[in-house]
């Protein structure tokens, strides 16, 4: 049987498991790891954490289902997640939504046909002085604007990342001497 | 207002500071653990920490110190000792800041709580969403481990400590305690009922210490200039020290700011933001992220403390603070954050999990203009019958936003029923979604 999981992955399992006194502690870091090389969940990784961790697939299951970020289907090459909570929505998430739109075509929930991008609504990422924000994969890009978030979905597109993402965070930046 | 000095953002306000272990250490960084290993008997720390006044960061603010004297010093262990870097409650923003600008600063402080309660293993539960931050923290963590600053035999005095980084996948309620420790486990994030307390029966049901990134953060402070020293900042002695405070909404500055609790709202919203985006009047104000009642503008003279804020009805909370000028809808505030809690409520409270789709679907109804006069008789009956009744204190969050717009703006909510319509709103309402989980 073909594992969900490449040899490179499947050597760092055992050094993961070890860092909790019991092994059901390692469930969500191995889902992430999953998710790292599938782009999501899928039924087999979730069988083959079990057998892992010694515990039944619908404990995995159970889990994987609380939690928001675990795709229990393959999405977008690029997932856009747009904070819709209120600190952002007092300051524009209906404009940024309305940019996407224009942009790429799309509404809350939808792919874009060439499978690139997905666009979610999320809840709160914890960005709220410097909305409106969007998450795509790993990167926030923040204190958007129409022409911002147009050159962010273009670098994307083409190059898989933009240079505006945001570094370490600080804001108000210090000032420079 | 006069000048402070700031404690938790200083490093990273220096221009180039990098985070890097090398600019912690330029900058003093790690000389407190070194104050402290194998020289101050770990009960000490814990009693310097009470004595400072230092309470926790996170939301609830419990005593830090007092929080260190519940772990039960026969246990044979193991025990633990978490760091809480879900940061989740919308309106703040403060923990990604100093997780990823200053690592080291908290996990300095980390080293010396470890070492105060006896750890040996220790865990940092950073929300999922931070990818960068759980990078930004896994090198600093290979810098530590490194500089001998974890690990076996940490500088050369027999204490040992391990440090990983958990991160979370995308659940609010994993920034309650008891929720956090269901998650690290690996289960779903559903908080317990208490007691017993995580200092008895924590992470795999041993003794357990789980404390704020901002609390941590301020540890290695206390310990270099001395509990008296930290005591006589701010508003003490319940509120000692200073607080990151976030703003965000219509000011014309958001960002975190670090101050000393005691300033007060006007000082914050006005002189340290810059005032009203636009200069419009201020119409009401969130005082500690999402879960804390709304307050008005004649709250602006209150001051930022535990107390002060508790007295004027609402929480300081996690010192997340939004904005609101006039022409905004507070029943369309209510409702969006009542989206939020619907959306992150765990579901194992009846009260909670019923009740705030319930409470969704009618302030949904009032805002599209299809609400009855009845509807805020049921709004009040419904929030009375969550409050006190669940196992976590979401049940409480989630009915502040409602009874406290309610209490400041009911003629808003008459407003739109008898209108049928949003009084502040030009454009019709979006189409009227159902609600279900």
């Amino acid at each position: 049987m073909t594992s969900a999981f490449s040899k490179a992955a499947q050597e760092r399992i055992p050094g993961i498991i070890a860092r909790y006194a019991e092994k059901r502690g390692a469930l969500l870091p191995l889902l992430w790891l999953a998710q790292e090389e599938q782009g999501y969940v899928s039924e087999e990784a979730m069988k083959e954490i079990a057998g892992w961790l010694d515990l039944t697939p619908p404990q995995v299951y159970e889990t994987v289902t609380f939690y928001t970020m675990y795709n229990r289907r393959p999405i977008g090459k690029y997932h856009i997640q747009v904070c819709r909570s209120l600190m952002c929505a007092l300051v524009g998430t209906d404009n940024l939504l309305g940019w996407i739109h224009a942009k790429l075509g799309i509404k809350t929930g939808q792919t874009t046909p060439d499978g690139l991008f997905t666009l979610s609504q999320v809840e709160c990422l914890g960005s709220c002085g410097t909305g409106p924000m969007m998450q795509i994969n790993d990167d926030y890009y923040e204190r958007l604007t129409q022409d911002k978030t147009n050159r962010v979905l273009d670098d994307v597109k083409r190059e898989g990342k933009c240079p505006l993402a945001t570094g370490p965070f600080m804001f108000p930046e210090p000032a420079q001497k | 207002m006069a000048t402070h000095e700031l404690l938790l953002l200083k490093n990273m306000s220096q221009p180039g500071y990098s985070g890097s272990l090398a600019d912690y250490e330029r900058a003093g960084g790690y000389q407190a653990l070194k104050k402290v290993l194998g020289k101050i008997p770990p009960g000490d720390i814990t009693e310097m920490v009470k004595k400072s006044g230092l309470r926790g960061r996170g939301g609830a603010g419990f005593p830090t110190g007092v929080k260190w004297s519940f772990i039960p010093k026969d246990h044979p262990g193991p025990r633990y000792l978490i760091c809480n870097a879900d940061e989740s409650e919308p309106g703040t923003f403060k923990d990604r800041q100093l997780m990823e600008r200053d690592p080291h600063q908290m996990i300095e402080g980390m080293i010396i709580a470890a070492y105060a309660i006896g750890v040996r293993t220790s865990y940092i539960y950073i929300r999922g969403e931070f990818v960068l931050g759980a990078r930004v923290l896994e090198r600093a963590l290979a810098e530590a481990y490194q500089a001998g600053y974890l690990g076996k035999d940490i500088l050369g005095t027999g204490f040992a400590l391990d440090l990983y980084v958990h991160r979370g996948a995308g659940a609010y309620i994993c920034g309650e305690e008891t929720a956090l420790l269901e998650s690290l486990e690996g289960k779903r994030g559903l908080p317990r009922i208490k007691p017993p307390f995580p200092a008895t029966h924590g992470l795999f049901q041993k003794p357990t210490v789980v404390n704020n990134v901002e609390t941590l953060a301020n540890v290695p402070h206390i310990v270099n200039r001395g509990a008296e020293w930290f005591a006589s900042i701010g508003n003490p002695p319940k509120s000692s020290g200073t607080r990151v405070f976030c703003m965000s909404g219509h000011v014309k500055r958001p960002g975190n700011y670090e101050v000393p609790m005691g300033v007060t709202f006007r000082e914050i919203i006005y002189d340290i933001a810059g005032g009203m985006r636009g200069d419009k009047p201020l119409k009401a104000f969130i005082p500690g992220g999402a879960s804390a009642a709304f307050l008005m503008p004649e709250h602006l003279d209150v001051k930022l403390d535990f107390e002060s804020v508790a007295q004027a009805g609402s929480m300081l909370g996690s010192g997340g603070i939004t904005v609101m000028e006039e022409g905004t809808c507070m029943v369309w505030a209510a409702e969006n954050l009542l989206h939020f809690f619907n959306h992150e409520s765990c579901g194992k409270c009846t009260p909670c999990r019923e009740g705030s789709s319930w409470l969704l679907q009618i302030l949904r109804r009032i805002d599209h203009g299809k609400g009855k006069m009845e509807d805020l008789a049921t709004l009040t009956r419904l929030c009375g019958n969550i409050a006190g009744r669940t196992v976590c204190a979401f049940g409480d969050a989630e009915i502040a936003p409602i009874t406290s717009t309610l209490q400041y703006f009911r003629d808003e909510y008459e407003a739109h029923i008898r209108e049928q319509r949003c009084p502040f709103r030009s454009q019709p309402a979006p189409e009227l979604i159902s609600v279900g989980r």
